[in-house]
């Protein structure tokens, strides 16, 4: 595994990928994506969710286009799916009536390698990748680790110079996954895997740690490389390794601070105004939040890395909820640390309808979206209004889905806000009179 | 376990039968030389057949049976090749779907023995003189029943691949033959094996209506169950029918345990979920050919071969990637078409109006229209009857699993029954009693069809979640309030599924439960039904077409405005995840 090749194994240059949004213009996905990959590295794609890394890697694995830019693979322009690339994915993708014998044959079969040749190769990623026994069985009746693993050999099988992986742990529990991940690590440091390189997605940033030896982190809407990090310590790597958790720090610090710099006036939140994009955040589990930011040890500051692990929750969804809570202005997020504002602090010791009361009132401060909705609810005399209007509204600045989301979010938390009611049969929001 | 399995599939081993392969082979042979007897006919000349096509010794019943199964046969496989190739190109092709799916929405509701007036013309002109002529048009009626609902199953299928799948086969360069073998049939089986199975149990109905039939005055009688069924109301012999009756149980039971239960078993394994379903479909024939040694090993090339074949790389010059429709050739396109198809029904249209219009005026239609009405009152009230009393049945016997055991196969049975042979003994009653025939005969409509509304609440009552039953019952809710509150909401989705079949069959029956005869006293009740079927017998093609275009026209009515929105209100409310 040297890296003296003269042309890269995969070379992107300003890769852009847009889609079509509601209201028929196109949402920027991807925005000027350089990429390099040579032979001998495993390379990760960090970025949240909607950071447009898995659209990137359909890209790369020829199953969608990309609208500007070239895409290469050894030199060749991609063109549908490319020989010798083959790719793991998040949900495993096995076909449920075939043995897991037939699912590993199935890449070979589609290359047309006959049928001795197949069943050894086949026979010998089984072994490989830790199947030896399973071969006749079906995939219902393996555990999700299992299944991961007949994902990994049917890749594998058919000797891809570039591995592409789509979160490929992040539908197991957190022992399977660490079981896979150092098994698939062990492997490749003993120069066992069938593969040149490995390219990874994921929003794990411990995982990219432990496996990559590089790694582009993702900043959102649109997708584009905010940072670029080498990592150079050797395998097997310790969480535990004092450089290992500082990298991990720093990583969260930058990619909180990443979006700070760009939009200081909407908290990281991608879209402005009524535009603003909203994440479903359980009221439930923002109040819990709170709580536990407030009491013992954190008294009120927390570094998110910590966080993350004591409530066992992935980044991706610790960013989420902390910049619900700034958007809100019940707390504040700066370089990994998450800090109470005093709202917040005044939220954890209030009674229930304290909080509602709390909450209702910064919604309407500081969630355009909620205080037009409720302007509209007010000023009209039958004190209610459809939600295909607002839904309209959204659609100008974000895709049918987004507009989805981000309306079901308003509605949850307008309804724990008690600010104004939404009647799901009719499709219509109404003043609630509470008398 | 696993381990011995996978010795079993490498290891060679000496290909000795084993006490299975006898059982299996006396099984497979019967067939074979069944197959052989009850094909011997086909090829004669009309008058070849014997004068009476069949006679009334009960002996006879097998090989008249045997003959009925095999235009059975022959429907279910024509209807499976046509799905193979309808659902397909209307999935995959753009263009082709903007046609071919709204012409199987129609044909469905067209109501399947208006079809065969002139199908029976059309394939007796084919085949002038010969019983190919009229065995292909009872075939095609078969056809024509069971065709429909399983393409539009594929359909939905390949339409609803999952994505992960879809991108797994592009990613292993599957090449399009490949990818429909691998992963479009085998997640549309269990789906099409379900709807064939359905379609099966209509199929009994039309297969002994369309036996013996006169158009105006071309008789068919050929030999099998229904004719014979024909010819015992004809000599008024009571026990013939009893006999007959007797036989199409056996035969249902048979055709059940050695081709449905079999393919129910098998399509299990393309189920399309995560894990193990707690109690795995089952069939004795199943097990029994997978315990033969000797069969099996026969059978393995002839398995490997299809393989072969489904590994055949070769595509057709479709986009692999679906392009983003939008650019100006690509509308001109869409405009071409659509012009061109307009073009099309527009004279089609002409064609049929010229057609009826040189026989048939205003009031034809505005009494065709009438009888409707008066067969849609039936529908309704039918409908509002069959609900009143299978719905608290099903659901008292589905809240009892041991009974609903017992009770689900047998209603799924009785749904098979053809309820057209058990007419006589409804029309001799009503001639005894001296009963009026508009009202006494519409049951006949709803004989057979009843039962899906009994076996789908059956199956949903025994779905229903237990905790919410016990909830239920621990705030004393009793009563009205438990069936509206709890129960009601908690099977309306299986209750319209039954109910959109049981209507659409009964449309169907009116045709031929609107006029019933027994020896040479005839009951017409005023209805549609009677219509179509008077028209048919009489040879007047313009009054068949009026009466089948209008009663599909109802059918369709039914559909878009009832059994959408119920669906949609389902799918919407009461779903329980």
């Amino acid at each position: 595994m040297t890296s003296s090749a003269p042309a890269p194994l995969l070379r992107l240059s300003g890769i852009t990928r847009s889609f079509p949004k509601g209201s028929g213009d196109d949402i920027l996905v991807l925005d000027n994506v350089d990429l390099r990959i040579e032979r001998g590295e495993i390379v990760g794609l960090l970025g949240r969710s909607g950071s447009g890394k898995s659209t990137l890697l359909r890209i790369i694995a020829g199953l969608i286009t990309a609208s500007h830019g070239t895409a290469q693979y050894r030199g060749q322009d991609i063109n549908g799916p490319p020989d010798g690339v083959a790719m793991v994915f998040q949900s495993f993708a096995l076909f449920p009536w075939l043995t897991v014998l037939e699912n590993v044959e199935l890449g070979l079969e589609a290359l047309g390698i006959d049928e001795t040749e197949r069943r050894r190769r086949a026979l010998a990623a089984i072994d490989l990748i830790g199947l030896d026994g399973f071969e006749s069985a079906f995939p219902k009746e393996l555990s999700g680790g299992m299944r991961q693993r007949v994902g990994f050999a049917r890749a594998l099988v058919v000797h891809p110079d570039l591995l592409l992986m789509d979160e490929p742990f992040s539908a197991l529990d957190v022992l399977t996954a660490e079981t896979l991940r150092t098994d698939l690590i062990d492997l490749w440091i003993e120069g066992r895997l069938p593969i040149a390189s490995a390219l990874m997605v994921t929003h794990n940033i411990e995982e990219a740690v432990l496996m990559c030896d590089r790694l582009l982190i993702f900043q959102s809407n649109p997708g584009r490389v905010a940072a670029e990090i080498k990592i150079t310590l050797p395998h097997p790597r310790n969480r535990l390794d004092p450089i290992f958790r500082q990298l991990v720090d720093s990583i969260y610090a930058r990619m909180t601070e990443r979006r700070e710099q760009r939009q200081p006036s909407h908290e990281g939140i991608p879209g402005s105004g009524v535009g603003m994009v909203l994440n479903m955040v359980s009221t439930n589990v923002l109040s819990g939040l709170i709580e536990a930011v407030a009491g013992a040890p954190y008294q009120g500051k927390a570094d998110l890395p910590e966080l993350a692990q004591a409530l066992q929750m992935e980044a991706d969804e610790m960013f989420h909820l902390a910049e619900t809570l700034q958007l809100l202005r019940l707390g504040d997020v700066s370089e990994g640390d998450l800090r109470l504002s005093e709202a917040g602090k005044r939220f954890s010791g209030l009674d229930t309808d304290g909080r509602k009361r709390l909450f209702a009132d910064h919604l309407v401060a500081y969630v355009p979206l909620i205080g037009l909705i409720k302007r509209v609810l007010d000023e009209r005399p039958s004190h209610s209004a459809p939600a295909a209007r607002f839904r309209n509204e959204l659609e100008d600045y974000m895709s049918e889905d987004y507009a989805e989301e981000t309306l079901s979010t308003v509605i949850s938390w307008a309804r724990y806000g008690e600010i104004f009611a939404y009647d799901e049969h009719l499709e219509q929001f109404s003043l609630e009179n509470p008398h | 376990m696993a381990q011995e399995r996978v010795q079993n599939l490498f290891g060679p081993r000496p290909l000795l039968p084993n006490r299975w392969d006898v059982v299996a082979f006396a099984l497979v042979t019967g067939v074979f030389v069944l197959l052989a007897i009850g094909a011997r006919d086909t090829t004669l000349p009309l008058a070849a057949l014997p004068n009476p096509a069949v006679s009334l010794d009960p002996r006879h019943l097998p090989e008249y049976a045997l003959r009925t199964v095999l235009r059975m046969l022959a429907a279910i496989v024509l209807a499976t090749l046509f799905t193979f190739l309808y659902a397909p190109l209307a999935a995959k092709s753009r263009h082709a779907r903007l046609i071919l799916i709204p012409v199987l929405d129609v044909l469905q509701s067209v109501p399947i023995l208006g079809f065969l007036t002139f199908t029976v013309l059309f394939f007796l002109g084919l085949f002038p003189g010969q019983v190919l002529g009229a065995e292909l048009a009872a075939v095609f009626a078969i056809f024509t029943s069971q065709a429909w609902n399983m393409t539009f199953s594929m359909y939905q299928s390949l339409r609803t691949v999952p994505k992960d799948l879809e991108e797994a086969a592009a990613s292993f360069k599957l090449s399009q033959w490949q990818r429909f073998w691998r992963l479009d049939v085998p997640f549309a089986m269990p789906g099409l094996v379900w709807n064939a199975m359905m379609s099966m149990s209509g199929g009994w109905f039309f297969v002994v209506a369309s036996e013996a039939i006169t158009v105006g005055d071309t008789s068919v009688a050929l030999p099998g169950i229904g004719t014979y069924v024909a010819r015992a109301i004809e000599a008024r012999d009571l026990p013939a029918i009893g006999f007959a009756m007797l036989t199409m149980l056996i035969v249902i039971l048979i055709y059940d345990q050695l081709l449905f239960r079999v393919l129910v078993a098998w399509a299990d394994k393309f189920r399309f979920e995560q894990s193990v379903s707690s109690e795995p479909p089952s069939s004795w024939v199943y097990n029994l050919f997978r315990r033969t040694r000797l069969l099996r090993a026969l059978v393995a090339p002839l398995a490997r071969g299809l393989g072969t074949i489904a590994a055949w790389r070769f595509s057709l010059p479709l986009p692999a990637i679906p392009r983003t429709a939008g650019n100006g050739r690509q509308r001109l396109l869409d405009a071409l078409f659509f012009v061109a198809i307009a073009a099309l029904s527009g004279l089609a249209l002409w064609r049929i109006i010229s057609f009826l219009g040189a026989t048939i005026g205003l009031s034809d239609v505005r009494h065709a229209v009438t009888l409707g009405f008066a067969t849609l009152a039936r529908v309704i009230v039918l409908m509002i009857a069959a609900s009143l009393i299978w719905v608290p049945v099903g659901v008292w016997i589905g809240l009892r699993p041991r009974l609903a055991e017992i009770a689900q196969p047998l209603a799924q049975f009785l749904a098979a029954f053809p309820a057209n042979i058990a007419f006589p003994v409804a029309v001799i009653a009503i001639v005894r009693f001296d009963l009026d025939a508009n009202v006494w005969l519409s049951p006949l409509m709803i004989l057979g069809t009843q039962w899906y509304i009994l076996f789908n609440v059956i199956a949903g009552a025994s779905a229903f979640p237990s905790d919410l039953g016990e909830a239920a019952a621990s705030f004393h809710v009793r009563g009205w309030n438990w069936w509206r509150k709890v129960i009601l909401p908690g099977i309306l989705p299986y209750y319209v599924t039954g109910a959109v079949t049981a209507c659409g069959g009964s449309w169907n029956a009116a045709i031929v439960a609107e006029i019933a005869s027994w020896g040479d006293t005839r009951l017409v009740a005023f209805g549609l039904g009677s219509y179509i079927a008077e028209a048919s017998a009489a040879g007047d093609i313009a009054r068949v077409v009026l009466g089948v275009t209008v009663m599909a026209l109802f059918v369709i009515a039914c559909n878009r405005l009832v059994w959408h929105p119920l669906y949609a209100f389902c799918e919407r409310r009461v779903r329980l995840a």
